[in-house]
């Protein structure tokens, strides 16, 4: 079974159709990587993983529970799936070590003291222990999005997502949010990643899914989606990021 | 001409005046705040919410309070609520109420109207994402709200909720219309026993606009010391 399975997920924003038919699957310790041009739908598919978008056509199952079923407990199912999006954030009126053990506390249960004992393993893990006590505004973007992978991190999730992880970071802040991912992705966590990082693609996903209009048009493995993607679309796409 | 006033009348009143209606002032001002910020504040959350049920209702009581005196609020509530509690209480006859607690519940939905609208653009001036991010963690509506929304909403809307609240320590002087003895109530009282009126209604006047400039001044001063590290 796979970790998540999209079945013919369509999703319309009044009369305009942003997803059209998308199925694909995550097996467990797979790291999709999900790319495309700007608007083609990647991060609102992404967002159906956890439904913070909903959908209207077709279903998304998580570790086997369907995301599009009213009985399903989202806010349960949310905390077993971390995500990371693009603008990081991290809650600015807590501090970094607040900001990672607000999930444990309250949706775990775990005791503060507890709590605060992962978040401190957690931001060692990630680098940042000497900056615990700080507020996310005193931190650079790359550290802030660092904070946040941790905090996705504390709730040990089954699967990772990463919205556009490293897009809204200065080009020398994002290397130290790979690297995390990356390591991440080798102790074998399930991870879809939407990004424009062809190098990570490359070196670190199992397979690629390149998105156009809404579509899935390529769903590859990696050596193939970089060797010889099929479409003509992704061919252009992957010449344009590549070259410049 | 100014020997034709008695200026002595304030000093031999102003006991009185402070002990019994500027406490009675204070005492409605905190709790028609305290209780018209928890009122408003869910109204802007039925407001905001996607149920349009919900939002419509929170619109409309909006727009019937803002677009009423609140003279005839107070006198409405006045005669009303001993009858609309008897009624809900299965009574034939309407319940005591009290002037107090009439004027009180007027404050609360009257003012809960206005810092509806604050707390409103307080949750709206917060990203979505933070609303995301808190459910992402698998924090349920509450929790999100409570812990991350709120929390950020106040902190920005502090200066204009404190500013309404100054608003409304000056409107409760409305509550004399019920003969109770505020601060105004109680100078009216002597003005009116002594023939007094012009001493009193002046110092009236003085004592409020000293009390409100120096809490607006004090609002000022937060507003620059309410920055959160870094941002």
């Amino acid at each position: 079974m796979p970790m998540i399975e999209m079945k013919n997920v369509s999703k319309w924003y009044g009369p305009v159709q942003v997803l059209n038919g998308c199925s694909t699957a995550v097996n467990k310790g797979e790291v999709v990587v999900v790319c495309g041009p700007s608007g083609s739908g990647k991060s609102t598919l992404i967002k159906t993983v956890n439904g913070l978008e909903p959908f209207q056509q077709g279903d998304v199952v998580v570790n086997g529970i369907s995301v599009g079923d009213p009985k399903t407990n989202l806010t349960r199912l949310r905390a077993q799936i971390g995500m990371v999006f693009q603008h990081f954030e991290l809650f600015p009126h807590m501090s970094v070590t607040d900001n990672i053990s607000l999930g444990q506390i309250r949706v775990l249960g775990r005791s503060r003291d507890e709590a605060t004992a992962r978040s401190l393993k957690l931001l060692e893990r990630v680098g940042l222990s000497q900056h615990a006590a700080k507020y996310p505004g005193q931190l650079s973007g790359g550290q802030q999005q660092r904070v946040a992978i941790a905090r996705a991190l504390a709730m040990d999730p089954l699967a990772m997502l990463f919205d556009e992880p490293t897009s809204a970071l200065d080009p020398e802040m994002i290397n130290e949010v790979l690297d995390v991912m990356t390591e991440l992705a080798r102790e074998g966590m399930t991870m879809m990643v939407v990004t424009h990082e062809m190098g990570f693609a490359s070196r670190v996903a199992h397979r690629v899914i390149f998105m156009d209009h809404g579509q899935i048009v390529e769903d590859d493995k990696k050596e193939d989606f970089f060797g010889t993607p099929r479409s003509e679309r992704a061919r252009q796409f992957l010449s344009k990021i590549l070259h410049h | 001409m100014l020997t034709a006033f008695d200026w002595d009348i304030i000093r031999r009143t102003a006991p009185y005046l402070f002990r019994e209606g500027m406490t009675f002032t204070l005492t409605l001002t905190a709790l028609a705040m305290t209780g018209g910020i928890v009122f408003g504040t869910l109204l802007a959350m039925m407001r905001l919410a996607s149920y349009r049920t919900l939002s419509t209702a929170a619109s409309a009581y909006v727009n019937v309070m803002r677009s009423t005196p609140l003279v005839l609020v107070i006198f409405w509530f006045y005669f009303l609520v001993p009858w609309m509690g008897g009624w809900l209480l299965g009574a034939t006859r309407p319940i005591q109420v009290g002037a107090f607690l009439s004027s009180l519940v007027t404050f609360m939905m009257f003012e809960a109207a206005y810092y509806c609208e604050i707390m409103r653009a307080g949750i709206q001036s917060i990203p979505r994402g933070q609303m995301w991010a808190g459910y992402a963690l698998g924090l349920s509506y509450w929790q999100t709200m409570g812990q991350i929304v709120l929390p950020q909403a106040f902190r920005n809307m502090l200066p204009v909720l404190l500013t309404q609240t100054i608003i409304l320590f000056q409107d409760t002087s409305l509550v004399y219309v019920l003969s109770i003895t505020d601060f105004l109530g109680a100078a009216s009282k002597v003005a009116q026993r002594d023939g007094r009126l012009v001493e009193m209604y002046l110092f009236v006047a003085v004592v409020y606009f000293a009390i409100s400039f120096g809490l607006s001044s004090l609002v000022k001063r937060l507003q620059a010391r309410l920055t959160v590290p870094g941002r």
